[in-house]
């Protein structure tokens, strides 16, 4: 039977399979896994059948842990059952993966392999969590490509049943997660072929049943435990040849034939690579490459398939007779072991191997091990021929790194970055785009066109920014005749396309280009004005290159089509036209059926709208003729200021130019620690309108600046004295609150920095009364004001803070004031948590610890290259730090005993000390209120008192004391997060860490969906909100999670949504800080995932409110310790109904566009929840209080 | 007694008719209009270029902020099959019909020429009884002539008569040079009724945000002079059915307008005022007045007032604004 072939990812490939073949599938969000379970929950949706005709049960969990416990349930009671994970997740499968080995239950997992956080957090690929789990007693299968990815799949599913060690298929995250590829589809009756349906059948007879009870999970004594544990050995001897058995059988269906250990290379190979995942294409075609140019080179590769368990008989067998070198390459590290795993696994196999005689090898190897590719660190052809070339040196470097630079250690391998094996059939193209633009869904797109109109296969793979505005994505795609191995980087192009202008003077795309290469420009100038616009270094190499070079005023046909910034169709057809992949008409006819196909779910007006921008391209396309000479007199800025300190210099800036590859170990930190206030340097110009004061128009309220979601508009306050040497477009006038009588007032914006949302201007109360279109802030073009406002944003920088005492915290117009102390993140543009964070370190940052879940706001916080949070003039500022997802409240709670243990300490050494320092300082130290900032400031002058007197001490108490002075002055300790880990995830910690009494801040920015993964459903998700793992709307209701920490009495308890009532947000924020206990706040955070309009979404919360569906409230201890109803309901009677609401929303409206029908019976529970839950709070905060009902105070310290 | 009418060709058991309104916009508000003695009901308007504009919204929700950042490479669930043409309102069409026995007309505004042809078609197919083309055009573009207004509503007239069979009313505003004219040129292209009149949104202004509110201003009874007068005017001259609209609240509305010579008259101000049950005290109330008036009949009365009939035809021109001044004068001097 004829096979399809499509283009998908890794993922997409083996959820395909897993869906088919199981029964009950759980699924936690986790990058880079994700898509497989929402490809999962999609289908079942879509009611999709499995391949015995019904449709999987998939449930999302609360986490990975909950995610491995249901579907170790549902194995035990005879279900097929899968997960999908990775890194983290995996990690927290462990204990149950242990059970499900240990009673031999069949079941594979699907892995795309990602780095484990340890100095960092990263997302990308490796095999370090994969290797954590060597011990659970899984077999472990390796697939290396998106098409390996889904025959293993199927392998796995078959070879579990017949073998009864639970699998786990791992294929590399990125690189195979999400590569696109043209692949062949394993059909149903290729799955139903391969699946013996006896073996079904025994997993169901082994489940737990009362019809034929048994008990399974026994606890077990050191009398038989061991001999128990032995006694599956016999599963795990025969399960190497079983799934042999299997990939025989798989060869026979499908014609792709598959070893435990598959060899590749000269039969007579003397050098060997021993490896698996991804980097085995790049080394596969590096061996033909070698073989086939070089008769002298006899080199091979050994793909490990079956890494657990290893059979060491095939293992040898499927080496050559003739190897004498062997380099083993693991894609992980293992800090302190003597060798990675997989090395130690070769040599032992080799060792136990010769001896037993098993192949053909009589004499032990050398064998060196080493290590690359760490979180997708690149591995290219370049750097196999390295590995080879150092197995040919008579001492070849073993404990080898490969892929960096390491001038600390000297691991490194030294590689030639110009030797390629690609051959000239493959067309090479990068694309250089905008997030916003659509350049990487036209290029998959492509891929697709390409794939199925033509033989050739097709690749594609997209590199993300760091940022999640204004975010770079350069796309790699590749087509040719043969399938493509090349699992790296492009970095000899054809073609080179920028999409976005702004590019040319801040990345060089022009020295991936080839010579005669072609580059396309989507330029605003026209053919004969573009050459003169173009930096230096871009006309040098273009002359150089000798290159074709086109333009197209992509932004011009988008416009006059309608289609606003999305140019994905319009560059699609430029390529098409240019590339010659295909014939041109041939080309264009296949883009518009892609466009039909594509958009046609989407409604007539949209494909119509994108078939009319398809026409207009090709004659907005011109040909630009090189000149001879370089004319321009543009250069590229360096990426960081010169005025940068050394290290943002010379690391950071580099990681933000796109260089980081390049940096050598000995740059970085030993122990991932970095420097705050770092994001300043970046300077992205992101903003194609800036805000301009009016400061006639203004009434000074400062809600501009308290909106600001990048802190790019500041208020200063200051003597006028301050305004000599002012730029002469630098603003300024009286200011209007009469307690800074005297003084004068500038609102300033950061022009560089802004990212153009306009919610400073939707907000503005203050219009212009002879023009009521004007505000006090409004947005104008930001070319033009870049220079002049860069100035005065630098004039801006240099005037003093207004001394903190002076300003009345409790009233927004002269708190905001305050410098924030996060600043210029990469968060989306217009993000409705950053607000929140840059409110906290206003009022608290120079004084704050914060505990950060992993999440948005941890990338957003603390993603390379830099971090918004930062420092004032003192060098003060929040000290910042994350852990991981699960475990932040705790995380946070040690943070808050190791300071109160440290200050308690300080405390006791004062007392000790205090005839040496004086009694009346060591008592003022002890008892000072530290209320206020005024307090604050007098307890920091004591303690720089006390530390000048601690300096000519020299008593052991006096050394300790001046270690701890700094603990004398009060700190604030908040716990940070989204609602994943609030609701769901960290409850559990977050729940623990409430009941311990301990006084800590939690601040949850509630967007009510996992943002930080693409829009997952929490237990934050209101009801009828349509999100991933939600497709047909939520069901169920929201968790009211700030009920349920009120239930504890104890703890401060808010709810705000700024947007509503900013007064009150900052009303909870004081109180929360000022209680000594518990303090949760939970922030309403409008986000990008709910298909909003970002500008307007900060008035918007109103809308929430006045509708009921979110309420404002405040839960007071202290007030029912003073006899008082606790709670206050900060929020009239609901005015509006629900659907008002909802109507702003996509994520609300889309189901009325797909599921009419539930749609309206949603929405009226929906609109029944909210009234209930008023009344149930109004209810509560009308209550009189019972004595009896007062809560308990907040526990003490225990000494 | 007998109340029935006739209009658009469509038999009716009264005059009382339920004109484009939110009233319509669910299935048990129509069955209500119904058992309130609704004699035929005008569906809430389809709008196009609200369709267009939600089509592209959703696209750009859809997308935005999608492909940008590793982890969030999308925001929402694979796309599933949108409905963002008009299925919504065509399914509304056949539900309604299925669930009451009186005329169901739909109302159409179209945005393109293409546009009003192809929506027409759809609701034809989908079993309305008849069209209301709700010409709702304000133009603002101080280029558009007056005769180049006019063809846009006659080219739309002239597309949607083209396209379906079903009887086409054409709902229009009274700020045209000469309306009798343009009720001339809609008569000869076949409209089957005039709809007097649309109301066009008037905004309102919020003094303390200084801000153009959007609010809809219900009709109130001095509405109804405009279309008496040209209903007045218009009877006996076209062919096409009249429908008056605005200002209809009681009654006695309901009579004049039946004078002047309306075929049947639309109320919504005052049935979102009143709720729907001032329906059936309208219709007891026109009772009551013929029957102590003596009337045996709505077609007896029916433009027995209209300019061609009454005493005064001079009355519905300047003559009335003649004896207005005269009245004020007769005030003054007493």
């Amino acid at each position: 039977m004829k096979r399809k072939f499509k283009t998908m990812d890794g993922n997409e490939a083996v959820a395909s399979v897993a869906y088919r073949l199981n029964e009950v599938i759980a699924i936690y969000p986790i990058t880079p896994s994700s898509n497989m379970g929402e490809w999962a929950d999609q289908w079942a949706s879509e009611e999709v059948p499995n391949i015995w005709d019904t449709v999987p049960h998939v449930i999302e969990m609360q986490s990975e842990g909950g995610a491995s416990g249901a579907v170790h349930g549902a194995l035990q009671t005879g279900a097929l059952a899968t997960t999908f994970t990775a890194s983290q997740g995996l990690l927290l499968m462990i204990p149950n993966m242990n059970k499900i080995a240990g009673e031999l239950t069949a079941t594979a997992f699907h892995v795309s392999a990602r780095t484990v956080a340890t100095h960092a957090l990263s997302i990308f690929g490796d095999h370090s969590d994969v290797m954590s789990c060597r011990a659970t007693g899984f077999a472990l299968l390796s697939s290396n490509s998106v098409q390996e990815a889904m025959d293993m799949a199927l392998i796995a599913h078959a070879a579990t049943l017949e073998t009864r060690i639970p699998f786990l298929h791992f294929f590399d995250g990125f690189r195979t997660s999400h590569e696109v590829n043209k692949i062949e589809m394993l059909t149903e009756d290729d799955m139903r072929a391969l699946i013996n349906m006896d073996r079904v059948f025994e997993h169901r007879q082994r489940a737990l049943s009362p019809d034929h009870p048994v008990l399974r999970g026994s606890a077990q004594n050191p009398d038989v435990f061991f001999q128990a544990r032995e006694a599956g050995n016999p599963y795990y001897d025969a399960c190497p040849d079983k799934v042999q058995a299997v990939m025989d059988k798989f060869s026979q269906i499908v014609g792709r034939s598959y070893h435990l250990f598959d060899y590749v290379g000269a039969p007579d190979a003397e050098r060997v690579i021993v490896m698996m995942g991804s980097g085995a294409e790049a080394a596969h075609e590096t061996v033909e490459y070698l073989n086939r140019n070089n008769k002298d080179e006899k080199v091979g590769l050994l793909k490990v398939r079956l890494y657990r368990p290893f059979s060491v008989k095939r293992f040898l067998e499927a080496l050559p007779a003739t190897v004498r070198k062997i380099a083993v390459l693991d894609r992980t590290k293992e800090a302190g072991a003597g060798r990675e795993p997989l090395y130690l696994d070769v040599v032992s196999a080799l060792q136990e191997g010769i001896k037993l005689g098993y192949g053909t090898l009589k004499t032990m190897p050398e064998t060196i091990g080493g290590r690359y590719g760490l979180s997708s660190k690149e591995f290219s052809a370049a750097m196999v021929k390295a590995v080879y070339d150092n197995l040919t040196a008579p001492r070849p470097k073993d404990h080898f790194t490969v892929g960096i630079q390491d001038d600390v250690g000297r691991t490194s391998l030294d590689y030639d970055p110009e030797f390629s094996v690609e051959p000239d059939s493959v067309v090479r193209a990068m694309f250089y785009g905008l997030g916003a633009d659509g350049t990487v869904g036209a290029n998959k797109n492509s891929i697709k066109i390409i794939g199925e109109n033509t033989d050739n296969y097709g690749q594609g793979y997209f590199v993300y920014d760091s940022k999640k505005s204004g975010a770079m994505t350069v796309s790699h795609l590749r087509f040719g005749p043969q399938p493509i191995r090349s699992s790296y980087l492009i970095t000899k192009a054809n073609f080179v396309a920028c999409h976005q202008w702004i590019f040319l003077e801040r990345y060089d795309m022009l020295s991936a280009l080839v010579p005669g290469g072609v580059f396309l420009l989507n330029s605003p100038f026209n053919k004969d004005e573009v050459w003169d616009q173009l930096p230096r270094e871009v006309q040098t190499q273009l002359i150089a290159k000798k290159a074709r070079f086109f333009i197209i005023d992509a932004y011009q046909v988008a416009r006059e089509t309608g289609m606003c910034s999305r140019m994905n169709n319009i560059l699609k057809t430029c390529f098409f036209a240019i590339s010659q992949v295909l014939p041109r008409e041939q080309a264009i006819e296949a883009i518009r059926q892609s466009i039909r196909d594509t958009y046609g779910k989407k409604g007539d007006e949209i494909v119509q709208q994108n078939l009319h921008a398809v026409d207009e391209t090709l004659a907005h396309m011109f040909e630009v003729a090189l000149p001879e000479k370089v004319t321009s007199q543009i250069e590229i800025p360096p990426a960081f200021s010169p005025q940068a300190p050394k290290f943002e210099r010379d690391v950071l800036g580099v990681i933000y130019a796109g260089h980081g590859d390049e940096i050598p170990v000995s740059a970085f930190p030993v122990d991932g620690t970095f420097p705050t206030g770092t994001a300043k340097w970046e300077k992205r110009n992101i903003a194609l309108e800036i805000p301009v004061w009016d400061t006639k128009v203004c009434i000074q309220c400062g809600k501009c600046a308290m909106v600001c979601p990048h802190a790019v508009l500041r208020i200063k306050v200051y003597d006028s004295k301050q305004l000599q040497g002012a730029p002469t477009t630098f603003k300024s006038t009286e200011v209007r609150d009469k307690e800074w009588q005297g003084l004068k007032y500038s609102i300033q914006v950061a022009p560089e920095d802004c990212t153009g949302c306009g919610i400073c201007v939707d907000i503005c109360p203050a219009k212009n009364k002879s023009e009521t279109r004007l505000k006090a802030i409004n947005m104008v073009p930001q070319p033009p004001l870049r220079i002049p406002e860069r100035e005065n944003w630098e004039f801006f920088l240099k005037i003093p803070e207004l001394d903190r005492r002076r300003i009345k915290v409790s009233n927004i117009r002269q708190q905001q004031v305050q410098e924030p102390l996060f600043e210029f993140s990469g968060a989306c543009s217009g993000c409705g948590e950053t607000p929140y964070l840059k409110l906290l370190t206003q009022l608290f940052g120079d004084r704050s610890v914060v505990a950060n879940a992993t999440g948005c706001s941890s990338i957003y916080g603390g993603n390379l290259p830099t971090t918004p949070w930062a420092k004032n003039a003192d060098g003060r500022g929040p000290a910042w730090s994350n852990s991981l997802f699960e475990d932040n409240a705790e995380f946070g709670l040690g943070f808050r005993l190791s300071i109160d243990k440290q200050a308690e300490f300080a405390r006791e050494l004062v007392r000790r000390l205090s005839g040496s320092i004086g009694e009346e300082l060591a008592t003022a130290l002890v008892t000072a209120p530290q209320k206020d900032e005024a307090d604050i400031f007098e307890q920091r002058q004591r303690v720089d008192l006390l530390k000048e007197k601690l300096q000519r001490l020299n008593s052991p108490d006096a050394k300790q004391l001046l270690a701890l002075a700094d603990m004398l002055v009060r700190k604030s300790v908040w716990i940070v997060g989204g609602d994943g880990w609030a609701y769901d995830i960290g409850y559990g910690g977050l729940d623990h860490v409430l009941a311990s009494g301990r006084n800590v801040n939690l601040l949850v920015l509630d967007t009510e969906v996992y943002s930080n993964t693409g829009g997952q459903a929490s237990k934050a998700t209101p009801r009828a909100a349509v999100a991933k793992f939600a497709a047909g709307g939520k069901p169920g209701t929201k968790k009211d999670l700030g009920l349920m920490a009120m239930s504890y009495g104890n703890v401060y308890v808010a709810s705000v949504a700024m947007g509503a009532k900013d007064e009150h947000t900052l009303k909870a924020f004081l109180e929360a800080e000022a209680y000594d206990g518990p303090s949760i706040i939970i922030a309403y955070s409008h986000c990008i995932a709910h298909g909003i309009d970002m500008t307007t979404a900060m008035s918007d919360q109103k809308v929430a409110v006045e509708s009921g569906q979110w309420l404002l409230y405040r839960y007071s201890p202290e007030r029912a310790l003073a006899g008082e109803n606790p709670l206050t309901l900060d929020c009239r009677t609901p005015n509006r109904k629900v659907k008002d609401y909802f109507q702003q929303q996509t994520r609300f409206k889309m189901l009325l566009k797909s599921k009419p029908e539930d749609a309206k019976r949603l929405w009226q529970q929906a609109q029944q929840d909210a009234e209930t839950r008023y009344r149930l709070y109004e209810y509560m905060a009308q209550r009189k209080p019972e004595p009896a009902a007062a809560p308990a105070a907040p526990v003490e310290t225990k000494k | 007694m007998d109340l029935t009418t006739k209009y658009l060709g469509l038999p009716l058991r009264t005059p009382l008719v339920v004109s484009a309104s939110p009233l319509s916009q669910e299935i048990s508000g129509i069955r209500g209009l119904e058992d309130a003695g609704a004699s035929a009901v005008v569906l809430y308007s389809l709008f196009e270029e609200q369709l267009h504009k939600e089509a592209l919204e959703l696209e750009l929700h859809l997308n935005a902020g999608t492909e940008s950042f590793a982890e969030s490479i999308t925001y929402f669930p694979h796309s599933s099959e949108f409905h963002t043409g008009p299925e919504g309102y065509l399914d509304h069409i056949r539900r309604a019909k299925d669930a009451v026995d009186i005329p169901v007309i739909a109302s159409l505004n179209g945005a393109t020429l293409g546009g009003w042809a192809k929506f027409a078609r759809q609701i034809e197919q989908a079993g309305a009884d008849a069209i209301e083309c709700n010409l709702y055009f304000i133009p603002t573009n101080m280029d558009l002539s007056g005769s180049a207004t006019e063809k846009i509503y006659t080219d739309i007239l002239r597309e949607v008569k083209g396209s379906v069979h079903i009887p086409v009313a054409v709902k229009l505003s009274p700020f045209f040079s000469n309306l009798a004219n343009m009720a001339k040129q809609f008569d000869q292209l076949g409209a089957d009724g005039l709809v007097l009149f649309n109301r066009f949104y008037q905004p309102d202004i919020d003094l303390e945000e200084l801000e153009i509110k959007p609010n809809v201003l219900l009709s109130g009874p001095q509405a109804l002079r405009l279309p008496l007068t040209w209903i007045g005017i218009l009877h006996g001259r076209v062919k096409a059915s009249l429908a008056a609209t605005s200002g209809v609240h009681g009654p006695e509305d309901v009579i004049k307008l039946l004078m002047v010579g309306a075929d049947v008259t639309m109320m919504c101000s005052a049935l979102l005022h009143n709720g729907i049950a001032h329906l059936r005290h309208v219709e007891q109330g026109v009772r009551e007045w013929m029957e102590t008036h003596e009337y045996e009949s709505v077609r007896q009365m029916q433009g027995s007032m209209s300019q061609l009939r009454c005493p005064d035809p001079g009355a519905f021109e300047r003559a009335q604004y003649m004896r207005a001044v005269k009245g004020l004068q007769h005030v003054l001097q007493a």
